[in-house]
């Protein structure tokens, strides 16, 4: 239900039939109200309309037990709504363990999107239905905003860190991509569409000019850059840490804090170094801002990645799908 | 009853004259015009932007202005009504000229600082004229960083100065009446007997004290991000852009009861005499205005629930965003149950306040949405919020203050205005304005996105619906204007209780003379008391 | 209109000269709230950003000289005593009293804003003023940035409170040249109380902003 109707748009992710279902709650609550204040004063207007100048109503008592009435079961409903909402937006903020990672970079005035086999897209993202996807999204200037209508859901993408949205699509077809928080002369153009296709077309998809993927970039980065002449592969002791089997573990900081091996610590780590530095090491990784893009951090972050099997990695439940502060504590 | 020669008596319009009498005057009641003409001049500058806006969003691509122009069109729509208008509106008029005659006192407790913040609101808005006249601001009246600190090459700077300035006209406007309810009531007026009106000016002034400081130090930092690149918002040196929306919201959010609370204290009286009864639970509804400035205070986050806060910070901010919704409740089921057994009339003032319960009560339920998380996540940003937010501020404030100018028209002008056409032009407003913004709630769910210059073709007819709606609202707005200025000349004479109110301000003749009453007033009644005012008026006939 | 002649001891709108008074102390203490939530704004940006980089900011926070950042501080809290003791002179009728403590009040004021002068010309030449010749040594690499973030806030913050000094200073005399004309009695002296109580006030900003600032990293040295 809903799908159809012209006022709602279509229900194309796993959470838009719940979304909508709570708004047909509201609506139902709104209108009851609106309704029955609409007609109870206009009832009264009539009812009770002058009929000479010199008629003087008797005041009335106000009664405690009526201004309790309209205040609690007013307050019951709207909790109701409270409770119901946050559940819904739990859902909507947390991604699945299954959920695959798209990379989005947003800038005035498009749309990057980066998948993880490597294809990249402008503008467009096509994913395969009844498969959650995951965005993780940064933006290279100012504060944009992901939002694709059919799916009921969006998050703002801010520069200097990583926040994320997630949907499962339910529903092949074409749909709207807008960017919804204002972002300079072509705010209004910077959108796309989200092309949902059966698997194999998506497959099919894919497998039409990938350019290597993200990890296998990310190596070649890693190579480029010398990092294994401090942070070894082999096991030998180094002046870094030993980045095989740490991703999704919890780490050792020379401060006496711990912090999660993560893609935001990753990130911070390749751009500023001095934030946190693992316990038994010194400060003395140089910073590679500016030598390396946004892409290039996230190649590097997903061969960090793949040098923790699978299997090894601690569950994604703990990850924050709404986005923690990227701290960059001393 | 009153004759011709009633004109001829001094009161605070003739007591003096000429420009400098006005300029440099001390009286509430002449400030209070100087405001008038000033917050009209801001209302149809608003109302020409958003006009344009509309013509634009006619069609689907652009066809009258330019992105860059267009983006220019809506923030200085937003800043003009938002600072320039609606914050002082229904304050610094109705109230600058109605609270002290209320409450029985001469004046304000600091008229010079009255007409000081005149003055502030008229340089502020020299400042945002400046920078409109000089080339305009895109930054949308919310400024975000990093947009607006780093990027945008438009008058950020002269257009927060002038914010700023117009800021503290608000908090000294809210000063002077939070000294004065306490410290210049007239013996016998106690804090129960006072009018709902006073309540609620109260309440707002609260806010304005309190809040406007922080919109004033957030766009000291913003300018000075802009100019001397402090770092504070900047990702680059370790600040956080999430900060300035949290700065900002801290005080706009509270912003938007200023904005209303003083339109809820107009429907109070409007209410209660055109029904001749007193507000059903007057304290409650005095209390539910209190109630209203502090818990305003508690729910900014509501505005950045998809900005990346965390989950948890949505949970308390959309919470306690429920709960400030109540006290708006109670007041709405009051007024209703006032009409109960009343004697109701269908003067003009009436039939804004009939609209404004009905607006603001539609207004106020789709806070119920976008309060909602799992909602909110679909709807910010979008033509539903615009809807929602329109539905208070002008289904709700604007028709306030519509019906408070009819009500007290008599009294400030010793005039009444043309009932027939004042009635048509409220159904005219009350009509158009529905056309206007109701289809918008549809385009928001269907996903129109804000601030957008262009958008796709299958949101066109509703568009359309908008703006054949918004030009119907135009007309409706330029009746007024034309027609209480023919009353001043042409309209009945007044006499000093046309409605047949209680409060003091009505045991004056109208206009009031310059220091209000003749005596200090004792006051012996409850608020409200008909009874009392008909024993009064038959004690003087017989 | 009614021949009423308005004094600034008893002003139209008023009935009592206690009326005026009460009424005339209660809009300053609303305005210092006012300025309490001004300055409000930056203390919480100072916390947030505090909590961020606390090692940063404790080794910015020590290049800032705490002794002198005490004697200034002394400075103010006696300039606070003599306006005091100027608001009692004022109270028992001692004009001459009254002009004294005035004097001192600025004069301590006018000290408290030439070590200021100092303090911002010594970070000038340490290249601590955030800007392209920017450097704090001992500082981890990237730490720059939040280096500087301090050193914004410390400018902006003391130059908010040099402001509001600068503007007390204007208020001390305008107080001095009126004190000096006799317009003040014990029956009506409510500028100088009120002027006080601003006075007051900017002091207590500054004890609030010299620990934040000066003193944070004590322990870690």
């Amino acid at each position: 239900m809903g799908s159809d109707l012209p006022l709602f748009p279509v229900q194309a992710s796993s959470i838009a039939p719940s979304v909508d279902h709570l708004v047909y709650f509201l609506l139902t609550v709104a209108v009851f109200f609106s309704v029955g204040i609409f007609f109870t004063i206009f009832y009264f207007a009539v009812r009770y309309r002058r009929r000479s100048e010199s008629e003087l109503p008797v005041p009335s008592e106000g009664a405690m037990t009526l201004e309790i009435l309209w205040s609690v079961i007013p307050f019951g409903l709207t909790m109701i709504m409270f409770v119901w909402g946050a559940s819904v937006f739990f859902t909507i903020s947390r991604p699945p363990d299954d959920a695959q990672q798209i990379y989005v970079i947003g800038k005035q005035w498009m749309w990057k999107i980066q998948h993880m086999e490597g294809q990249r897209e402008i503008n467009e993202l096509h994913i395969p239905v009844g498969q959650a996807v995951k965005l993780r999204m940064t933006s290279e200037d100012v504060i944009h905003d992901f939002f694709v209508p059919a799916f009921r859901t969006k998050a703002d993408v801010l520069p200097g860190r990583y926040t994320t949205v997630w949907f499962k699509p339910t529903r092949p077809g074409k749909y709207h991509l807008f960017c919804s928080q204002y972002c300079g002369t072509n705010h209004y153009a910077m959108i796309g569409w989200v092309y949902v296709m059966a698997p194999q077309d998506y497959q099919a998809w894919l497998s039409g000019g990938a350019t290597g993927s993200l990890a296998s970039s990310g190596e070649k980065l890693f190579q480029t850059f010398a990092c294994a002449n401090c942070h070894h592969l082999s096991g030998a002791p180094g002046r870094g840490p030993d980045l095989p089997n740490l991703y999704g573990t919890q780490v050792e900081l020379a401060d006496g804090g711990n912090v999660k091996f993560d893609e935001d610590y990753i990130r911070e780590s390749i751009l500023n170094p001095a934030a946190k530095i693992v316990k038994g090491y010194q400060p003395i990784m140089p910073t590679f801002q500016g030598l390396v893009t946004e892409e290039n951090v996230l190649q590097l972050i997903e061969y960090i990645k793949s040098l923790t099997p699978k299997e090894a990695r601690p569950p994604a439940g703990a990850a924050a799908a709404t986005s923690k502060r990227k701290s960059t504590k001393q | 009853m009153i004759t011709e020669a009633v004109q001829e008596r001094e009161n605070y319009l003739n007591t003096s004259h000429g420009i400098k009498s006005w300029l440099l005057t001390k009286d509430h009641k002449r400030i209070a015009l100087l405001y008038l003409h000033t917050i009209t001049f801001f209302f149809f500058l608003g109302g020409i932007f958003a006009t344009l806006i509309r013509l634009e969003l006619l069609t689907p691509k652009g066809s009258l202005v330019s992105a860059d122009t267009y983006s220019k069109l809506f923030t200085l729509h937003g800043v003009i009504m938002v600072f320039f208008f609606l914050i002082p509106s229904i304050p610094a008029t109705l109230g600058n000229f109605f609270l002290p005659m209320m409450i029985g006192a001469k004046d304000l407790a600091f008229p010079r600082i009255n007409l000081l913040s005149w003055y502030l609101l008229v340089i502020g808005g020299c400042f945002a004229m400046y920078a409109m006249l000089a080339g305009g601001v895109d930054t949308g009246w919310t400024f975000y960083v990093p947009y607006s600190s780093n990027y945008s090459n438009t008058y950020v700077i002269a257009t927060g100065l002038g914010i700023f300035i117009a800021g503290f006209s608000s908090i000294l406007t809210g000063l002077n009446f939070i000294v004065t309810v306490h410290r210049m009531r007239a013996p016998g007026m106690t804090w129960f007997r006072l009018p709902l009106f006073v309540w609620s000016n109260y309440a707002t002034a609260l806010i304005q004290v309190l809040g406007t400081p922080v919109i004033a130090i957030t766009l000291v930092l913003l300018i000075c991000e802009r100019t001397l690149h402090i770092g504070v918002f900047d990702p680059a040196r370790g600040g956080d852009p999430v900060l300035f929306q949290h700065l900002f919201w801290f005080y706009s959010h509270p912003a938007v009861y200023i904005m209303v609370l003083p339109g809820l204290g107009v429907i109070s009286e409007l209410v209660s005499v055109f029904a001749k009864k007193p507000v059903f639970g007057y304290k409650v509804v005095a209390f539910s205005s209190v109630a209203i400035a502090v818990l305003g205070f508690l729910v900014w986050g509501h505005h950045m629930f998809v900005s990346g806060q965390s989950v948890y910070a949505g949970l308390v901010f959309s919470f306690l965003s429920y709960f400030v919704a109540i006290p708006s409740a109670i007041k709405v089921f009051n007024w209703t149950a006032t009409l109960h057994k009343g004697s109701i009339s269908y003067a003009t003032p009436m039939l804004y306040a009939f609209g404004f319960i009905g607006l603001f009560t539609v207004g106020g339920l789709t806070g119920l949405f976008v309060a909602c998380l799992g909602v909110d996540v679909h709807v910010h940003d979008t033509y539903f919020v615009i809807a929602h937010f329109h539905y208070i501020m002008v289904g709700g404030t604007i028709m306030a203050y519509l019906g408070g100018l009819h009500y007290w028209w008599p009294k400030m002008s010793g005039r009444m205005y043309p009932e027939a056409w004042a009635k048509l032009s409220a159904l005219v407003i009350y009509l158009g304005f529905n056309l206007t913004f109701f289809p918008q709630f549809i385009l928001g769910y269907l996903g129109m996105p804000r601030r957008y210059w262009t958008y796709p073709d299958e949101f066109q007819v509703l568009h359309v619906m908008s703006t054949a709606g918004a030009s119907v609202l135009a007309v409706g707005y330029l009746m007024p204007l034309v027609y209480f200025m023919w009353s001043l000349r042409y309209g009945r004479i007044a006499g000093p209780n046309p409605w047949g109110a209680t409060g003091l301000e009505w045991q004056t003749p109208s206009p009031p003379p310059a220091h209000n009453f003749e005596e200090t007033p004792v006051v012996t009644t409850e608020a409200y008391d008909y009874a009392a005012l008909a024993a009064m008026e038959e004690a003087k006939v017989g | 209109m009614d021949s009423y002649i308005e004094t600034p001891e008893l002003r139209e709108q008023f009935e009592t000269p206690t009326q005026q008074k009460e009424t005339s102390t209660l809009g300053m203490w609303i305005f210092l709230v006012t300025e309490i939530m001004f300055f409000g704004g930056l203390f919480l940006a100072y916390t947030i950003y505090r909590k961020e980089f606390a090692t940063v900011f404790g080794l910015a926070s020590s290049t800032l000289d705490a002794a002198i950042g005490a004697a200034n501080t002394a400075v103010l809290i006696c300039s606070s005593f003599t306006m005091v003791l100027a608001v009692r002179a004022a109270q028992i009728g001692s004009r001459k009293a009254l002009i004294v403590f005035l004097i001192l009040t600025i004069l301590l004021g006018g000290i408290f804003l030439g070590v200021k002068a100092y303090e911002w010309n010594q970070k000038f030449e340490e290249h601590h003023v955030p800007g392209p010749a920017f450097y704090l040594e001992g500082v981890p690499p990237g730490g720059q940035g939040p280096a500087q973030l301090f050193f914004s806030l410390y400018f902006t913050m003391t130059g908010l409170h040099a402001l509001h000094m600068l503007i007390g200073e204007g208020l001390m005399l305008f107080l001095l040249w009126h004190a000096y004309a006799r317009k003040y009695t014990p029956s009506y002296y409510t500028p100088v109380d009120i002027g006080g109580l601003y006075w007051h006030f900017v002091d207590i900003v500054w004890i609030f902003l010299f620990p934040l600032l000066y003193l944070i990293a004590r322990h870690q040295h």
